[in-house]
């Protein structure tokens, strides 16, 4: 492929080619401005800090008050102390003194405010994000499987964010109301028809704002977008890297990176020019006001009617007046963030928890591990059981492996022995104890779980082994880790048990996290371990490993194993094959083999595990004999 | 390849910053791209700040004129009035060109900001593009994402709020001190009274401020960390009891986050504060000095209100002279940690007399290869491998992990060049070739490979994006992915990758598999890329693709051996070199490794060549 041929191509038909992701990133609603619901219960959260909220608000009247009087005190000194007939140094000296004291109030409100309001601000997002993620740790599993963790973390750090900048804008934006009204009313006061005159410029600049907001939030937003646009492809540019450099493709994706990168320049340039754009009309508008005041109040100075200091007085307040007009439109788009992140907010610490404890629920300190299914239907949608009925018993020490297609149910066994659902009908057992009489706790204890994908935390090899078994010794841990066979390969890692693991143990192999949670197990030392055994291909060095340590780690345990490799399968004492939520066998593997029943059905498939069956194939099995 | 994470930490990240002038001349060097521009963004700025300036002037003489001709007497009065309107109109004339002027040079400032970061964005993707592997391996991604959006956008913020903004405050600063000061020397002291204190506790604030939010920055992303690891791994929470244990460690990390975010509240607003308490007192010094002076006849009210209010007029101005200086030191910090990276060179790029490979027989050769990672202390990874495969042969490798199977498959295509011993095609030294034409030469299949968030169609079509529907279906059903694609709702154009339908392990293998051979290479090397496929399928793809690998030499990198015992040739590497080889048949008679893992796999009933190999 010439370079020409590719120009000759291109020009014959666009590329099939994209670059970044085709959905927008930007998960930003515009809502509401004001959703009373959201504000109540974001309410609910401000008032463990109402003292701070209350006093802030008085330093935020009292703050104002005093912005609001320095212009006066100027003027007072002006006309009383420097120009009226009466003028001596004794009356400047107590305006001088009278504008120390306020500049002084002034300050200590402005610090009492901007101290108490940040703070609390901050307080309330961190009990926020704290109470989303204690909350997060109790609701339904069935509700953490939906959720996408990424959408998760932007609801408990950016949507958190927006609320701290509303929590913190609305404050000075009651002030910016305050001084605005002070402002008209002071002006009023002074003078009503000066005032009055002066107001006049406002209605145009609310008519010029009306018109501009709508096509300037547009470019904005649009600004926005294709910033996440651009640096969404960036960043897959960057994951990528060994896939574009393999294909071949840096030309065709640079120039796609480039009509984004440029499209995403020109949104900047039109966002820029509205953004820009009310600039001149704010500052044609305090020169028109000013000029007001001038002439306006200068005649009336000359003929006699006004006070000089009045219109010095009036030339301040004008150069004020917009700032708190141009801030209040820029709380407009806060409020609006601010009531979407808390609808997002709101919505996940809604979602119900899950199973609680009983006020009488038992705690027992050793079990013997004897387990029974008595009965079980279960589902996690409404008339769709997974599991009908489900009978069945591990007995202490006994190792029990769960075979069938996808969707049988085995996944749900071990969830309902843990609790993390409660049955519909009939029980689940341990030593005799329904687990609904456990305390959580105690199951978590009794229960050791090795979950298909070994999961590691960033930390060291020390600590994932310990993991929640503070007591665990250095000792304790390798002497699990030397059981499961992982003891070797952590001491040729350059820090040993002290190596931290990035990115949660990216730089193991799969096959030594897996040792790795197998000795978290250990170390955990319950009595019943469940297990779902991993699917992805191993090589068979590793596979030997993991092999020899569960058949150690299953050594005086009660076991539930959701096998699906033949070699694990055949280890088990016992064989339940599940279909469609019912058990349809239960024996040894030769005995199933004899019975020539769905398991000898699967078995003679071939296949290395059940979960490489192809569905054409399980089909056939589950339906009737195989041809053989 | 592991290992070299620990070894190899000597990463861009840790590279000396150039002296901080050097990058803000170069930063500034790059914007004068934009010279006409920029002219009239310094122009607009100079205007902007005039206008600014006139009208302080403008409002003292209106008061003066309103006062001085009242207290005059005898002048006519029409004369007053019409020097009121002259003064009224003058003002509103400078605020309106004031306005205009300062449309100008925000809009110009920001534009050229976005011009250049334009520049800077394509500059920085066109590197990362073809910077080698060796240089991905070491940085991590969200280092150099982190450049390509925050660092940037320090450099392109440097234009409006560090250099335009320094004119400007320079211009209204400096000639309004002077206008000042000329007018009357001690009040106009008295006036700018505030400016070194301001200009000393925002460059405090700025200091501490800055440490205070690098301390934030990390603590947030420990605590994002652990929330992130909590709900990715909820499920090991839950199995073992530790919400407790979790919500602690959580307690603790936020805790830690809190107690700087107070601090930099606290510094924040007790900086803030004193400042404009500073500014506050410089105008009550005004108001007493400059009213006794008007009382002893020494100066007029509106020289007064001049100073007034242009003690107003300065009090943003000072204020943003923190933001100056914390824009210029943002500058040249972001602006050292992206010319790093935009002026590293990739290790592996074309000699100067390169040319595109000439296919005659299509053989490639290993010459005594050997190759180690970059980094200190790093045990070679191949030691002198030497192998031929010819065009319609295939060349099998098996081995422990860690043997050195994958890095032969990244010699080939150059993602590194070995460091010692030649390897070529057709005679010629890849090195010699250009890298464009080797890479379409040499196709390898990853065994994890990327999916982009596009269509399917464009998945597979990835290499060559002009291919026709003809051909990505004819890949696709070589893949054995076609019956797969007929069940989507869309069929090939329906949208897969992180944000669209997720493929299994199988299924992402068999798309990498489609997207590989679509290309019809010379040569094509299967990097363990069919490890999660199931071996009925493998078998289906492997008779399916056989047309296309009789036109090209084909190396297979496989740990279920299945899948290697029709080659041509199997090579057993151990320890990074050539232990056994042979073919299938003769390994087995040779009874070495090779036939001891045939038979480990056996026995395990591991693969399908337990059963396929008693059968037959």
């Amino acid at each position: 492929m010439s370079s020409l041929s590719e120009t000759e191509r291109a020009a014959a038909r666009p590329p099939r080619a994209v670059v970044g992701s085709q959905i927008s990133m930007d998960e930003e609603m515009f809502g509401a401005v004001f959703d009373g619901g959201v504000i109540r219960r974001f309410l609910s959260y401000v008032r463990p800090y109402r003292r701070s909220i209350i006093l802030a608000l008085i330093a935020v009247l009292v703050f104002t008050g005093a912005q609001l009087s320095i212009p006066l005190i100027i003027r007072y000194a002006i006309d009383e102390a420097i120009v009226s007939d009466r003028a001596d140094t004794f009356r400047l000296t107590i305006a001088i003194a009278v504008f120390g004291v306020v500049i002084t109030i002034n300050y200590a409100a402005n610090y009492l405010q901007d101290r108490l309001v940040g703070l609390a601000g901050e307080h309330v997002i961190f009990d926020l994000r704290r109470a989303m993620f204690a909350h997060l740790q109790h609701v339904a599993l069935s509700f953490m499987d939906k959720t996408e963790i990424g959408r998760m973390m932007s609801r408990l750090q950016g949507d958190v964010n927006s609320l701290q900048e509303f929590l913190e804008n609305s404050i000075t934006a009651f002030g910016d109301i305050v001084l605005l009204f002070g402002i008209v009313i002071i002006m009023l006061m002074l003078d009503f028809k000066l005032g009055l005159l002066t107001l006049s410029v406002v209605p145009t600049l609310l008519i010029v704002r009306v018109i501009w907001l709508p096509r300037a939030r547009v470019a904005f937003r649009r600004a926005r977008e294709t910033n996440s646009i651009t640096n969404g492809a960036l960043a897959e540019g960057i994951h990528a890297v060994r896939t574009v450099q393999g294909m071949g493709r840096e030309n065709v994706n640079f120039q796609l990176y480039d009509d984004k990168a440029r499209e995403n320049m020109l949104a900047h340039l039109r966002s820029a020019k509205f953004a820009q754009a009310m600039i001149p009309v704010v500052d044609t508008l305090t020169g028109a006001a000013m000029g007001i005041v001038i002439i306006v109040g200068g005649t009336q100075v000359l003929d006699s009617t006004l006070d000089i200091g009045v219109m010095v007085a009036f030339l301040f307040y004008v150069q004020r007046f917009f700032d708190p007009i141009r801030s209040l439109t820029i709380q407009y788009s806060v409020m609006q963030r601010a009531m979407a992140s808390g609808q997002r907010i709101f919505e996940v610490l809604e979602v119900p928890l899950a199973i609680s404890d009983k006020p009488d629920s038992i705690d027992p300190a050793v079990i013997d591990g004897d387990i029974a299914f008595n009965d079980v239907t279960f589902g996690y949608t409404k008339n769709q059981p997974i599991l009908k009925g489900v009978n069945f018993e591990v007995k202490r020490g006994e190792t029990v492996a769960l075979v069938g297609p996808t969707g049988s149910g085995k996944t749900s066994i071990t969830a309902l022995l843990h609790r993390f659902y409660d049955v519909w009908d009939g029980a689940v057992t341990i030593d005799g104890h329904d687990v609904r009489d456990f305390a959580k706790a105690s199951l978590g204890r009794h229960i050791a779980m090795v979950l298909q994908d070994p999961f590691l935390f960033t930390g060291t090899i020390f600590e994932n082994i310990c993991y929640r078994t503070a007591s665990a010794t250095r000792e304790d841990v390798e002497r699990a880790a030397k059981v499961v066979g992982a003891h070797d390969f952590i001491m040729q890692l350059p820090d040993g048990y002290e190596t931290v693991l990035e990115q949660q143990g990216r730089n193991l192999s799969l096959g030594q996290r897996q040792l790795l949670s197998f000795a978290r197990a250990l170390v955990a030392d319950a009595k019943i371990l469940v297990l779902d055994e991993a699917t992805a291909n191993i090589d068979s060095y590793t596979e030997r490993q993991i092999q020899t340590a569960l058949s150690r780690l299953l050594k005086d345990r009660t076991g539930i194993v959701i096998a699906h490799r033949l070699a694990t399968i055949r280890g088990a004492d016992r064989i339940v094959v599940l279909q469609q939520g019912s058990i349809v066998e239960t024996g040894t593997h030769d005995a199933l083999i004899a019975q020539k029943g769905l398991y000898a059905r699967l078995y003679a498939l071939n296949y290395a595990s059940f979960d490489d069956i192809p569905d054409d194939m399980l089909q056939e099995a589950l339906s009737g004999p195989a041809q053989t | 390849m592991q290992n070299t994470a620990y070894q190899d930490r000597k990463s861009a990240a840790d590279q000396k910053p150039t002296a901080d002038t050097a990058v803000l001349l170069r930063i500034i060097k790059l914007a004068l791209r934009y010279r006409v521009r920029v002219a009239f963004a310094v122009g607009a700025t100079i205007a902007a700040a005039i206008f600014q300036l006139m009208i302080p002037p403008l409002l003292g003489s209106a008061v003066d004129n309103a006062l001085g001709l009242l207290s005059g007497g005898g002048v006519v009065a029409e004369d007053a009035r019409s020097a009121l309107v002259r003064a009224a109109l003058l003002l509103l004339g400078a605020s309106v060109l004031r306005g205009v002027f300062t449309l100008l040079h925000n809009y110009n400032g920001e534009a050229i900001g976005h011009l250049l970061a334009y520049d800077l964005r394509l500059a920085f993707y066109g590197k990362l593009q073809n910077l080698s592997f060796s240089f991905h391996d070491r940085v991590h991604t969200g280092e150099l994402i982190t450049r390509g959006m925050l660092d940037l956008d320090g450099v392109r913020m440097f234009v409006n709020t560090g250099l335009l903004r320094l004119v400007l405050l320079t211009i209204l600063i400096g000639f309004g001190a002077y206008l000042l000061i000329s007018t009357d020397i001690w009040l106009g002291l008295l006036s700018l009274s505030f400016v070194p204190f301001v200009a000393w506790r925002s460059s405090i604030a700025r200091l501490r401020l800055r440490t205070l939010w690098l301390t934030l920055q990390e603590r947030m992303a420990n605590l994002g960390q652990i929330m992130d690891e909590n709900l990715t791994g909820i499920r090991v929470v839950r199995a073992f009891g530790a919400e407790p244990y979790e919500i602690e460690k959580y307690d603790a990390a936020s805790e830690e986050a809190m107690a700087v975010a107070e601090e930099r509240i606290k510094t924040r607003v007790s900086s803030t504060t004193v400042m404009s308490y500073a500014y506050f007192m410089s105008m009550g010094l005004v108001l007493w000095v400059g009213g006794l002076r008007v009382l002893d006849g020494t100066m007029t009210v509106g020289t007064l209100t001049v100073f007034l209010t242009f003690i107003t007029i300065l009090q943003a101005p000072v204020r943003q002279l923190g933001l100056l200086v914390n824009s210029i030191a943002r500058a040249s910090t972001c602006g050292s940690r992206l010319f790093d990276i935009l002026d590293l060179e990739p290790t592996i790029d074309d000699r100067a007399d390169a040319k595109p490979v000439e296919l005659t027989e299509g053989k490639v050769r290993f010459d005594d290869v050997s190759f180690t990672y970059a980094g200190e202390g790093v045990l070679p990874v191949l030691h002198g491998v030497s192998f031929e495969v010819q065009r319609g042969k295939t060349l099998g490798i098996v081995g422990p992990p860690g043997s050195g199977k994958s890095t032969i498959a990244h010699l080939l295509p150059r993602y590194y060049d070995p460091s010692g011993g030649r390897i070529s095609i057709d005679g010629q030294d890849i090195r010699d070739i250009t890298l464009e034409s080797l890479r379409q030469t040499v196709r390898v299949v990853q065994q994890d490979p990327f999916l982009f968030t596009a269509s399917l169609e464009n998945n597979i079509a990835y290499g060559d994006p002009w291919a026709d529907d003809g051909m990505i279906q004819d890949a696709a059903s070589a893949a054995q992915i076609d019956g797969f694609v007929g069940l989507l709702p869309d069929g090939y154009g329906t949208l897969v990758g992180e944000r669209g339908v997720s493929l299994s392990g199988g299924q992402r293998q068999r798309v990498a598999i489609a997207r590989a051979t679509m290309l019809r290479s010379a040569v094509l090397i299967f990097d363990d890329s069919t490890a999660a496929i199931d071996a009925e399928t493998e078998q289906r793809i492997r008779e399916s693709l056989k047309p296309h690998m009789a036109n090209c030499a084909s190396i297979i990198i496989s740990h279920r051996l299945g899948a290697l015992r029709h080659a041509d040739e199997i090579v057993f590497l151990e320890g990074g070199r050539i232990v056994e080889r042979g073919t299938h048949d003769t390994l087995l008679a040779e009874n070495g490794r090779y036939a001891a893992l045939f038979a480990l796999q056996n026995r395990d009933g591991d693969t399908d060549m337990a059963l396929q190999g008693v059968a037959e």
